[in-house]
């Protein structure tokens, strides 16, 4: 009977060490951050991992995928970030001079307060949609390491191109520029 | 006299909770218990801005008369659960407590029962146990006749 009990325990315990394998094994499968810039940057194209995000703009929530058809320049940002101040105004110009060419700025504001992000909208006048990602939830697919981090989105809703840093500087910014007009032109 | 010392002690242990749990959250405490979203370090551990300014919103909270709960949901939902040190008691983050509390009953009764098996085994064996009285003495009676 004792004999029996002990090997019950040890079926229990070898099964336990294999189930723990299998969620690692699963974790590191389906891990996709990191590569998604380096694969834009090969050339690859990769598809934007999608989301479903509340509004800080105005009411409601925003899918990324909803926005298929358009060019999409999507901003990961938050508003203790100082890089993320520097490069606010420089995003809302891009957003006013091509909004009406069939492209979206979307400001993406993670790991931060709402009351702080609105209060950031406010001070730099951002008027393109703003989803809020607390959590940083949403952004784990796309690899973000540090704010900001930009995405030009052809209008397949592949990553053309990513930008890890601000893009603050002249070359910076005709790169951001080139790689919505590539994306315009895909 | 044992017995008058540990209910003193018990006695002592459940004002003290009882005046924590009635008195306004303290902040270091809070800051002990809750995650900065940037650095994954505890909040007194963390410098990071994020930090600083969950600091802040403790604070103010705390002044504005909020409870520890009341405090750590607006941070929750704000920042999600993982903004939480240890994981919540109801749910899915119950198992994060029962899993250890069931991993020490089962090594418990692992433990018992190696012990247990150990012990049969070490028993004598069957034809060193002493014999029934009446055999024990029929055999000495049988033996006594060879003596004679």
């Amino acid at each position: 009977m004792a004999h029996r009990a002990i090997l019950v325990a040890q079926g229990v315990a070898v099964g336990l060490v294999v189930l723990l394998f299998i969620l690692l094994a699963w974790t590191l499968l389906t891990e996709e951050g990191g590569d998604l810039a380096a694969a834009a940057a090969r050339g690859d194209r990769p598809q934007a991992p999608d989301f479903t995000l509340e509004r800080l703009d105005e009411e409601g929530e925003l899918r990324l995928s909803s926005l298929r058809g358009k060019v999409v320049v999507l901003n990961v940002w938050a508003s203790w970030c100082i890089p993320c101040k520097e490069e606010a105004p420089f995003l809302e110009q891009v957003w006013q001079q091509n909004r009406d060419r069939d492209v979206v700025v979307v400001g993406l504001d993670a790991k931060d307060f709402r009351s702080d992000a609105r209060r950031f909208m406010r001070r730099f006048g951002l008027t393109f949609p703003i989803v809020y990602d607390g959590p940083a939830d949403a952004i784990g697919g796309y690899g973000v390491t540090g704010f900001p981090e930009t995405f030009v989105i052809d209008r397949d809703g592949n990553v053309v191109k990513a930008f890890a840093g601000a893009v603050n500087t002249k070359e910076d910014r005709a790169r951001l520029r080139a790689a919505i007009e590539q994306a315009l032109s895909s | 006299m044992r017995l008058r010392a540990i209910s003193l002690v018990v006695g002592a242990l459940v004002a003290c909770g009882a005046a924590s749990a009635s008195g306004p959250p303290n902040a270091a405490d809070l800051e002990a218990e809750l995650v900065c979203p940037v650095c994954e370090t505890t909040l007194d551990q963390s410098t990071a801005p994020v930090a600083q300014r969950m600091k802040t919103f403790i604070r103010v909270r705390i002044a504005a008369g909020d409870t520890e709960q009341e405090i750590k949901d607006a941070l929750v939902d704000e920042f999600g659960k993982g903004v939480l040190a240890t994981p919540p008691r109801s749910g899915f983050g119950l198992l994060a407590w029962l899993l250890p509390l069931a991993a020490v009953l089962a090594g418990a009764i692992a433990v018992g029962l190696l012990i247990r098996s150990w012990s049969r085994r070490r028993a004598p064996p069957e034809d060193e146990l002493p014999l029934d009285p009446q055999l024990d003495r029929l055999v000495d009676e049988e033996l006594a006749r060879f003596d004679t």
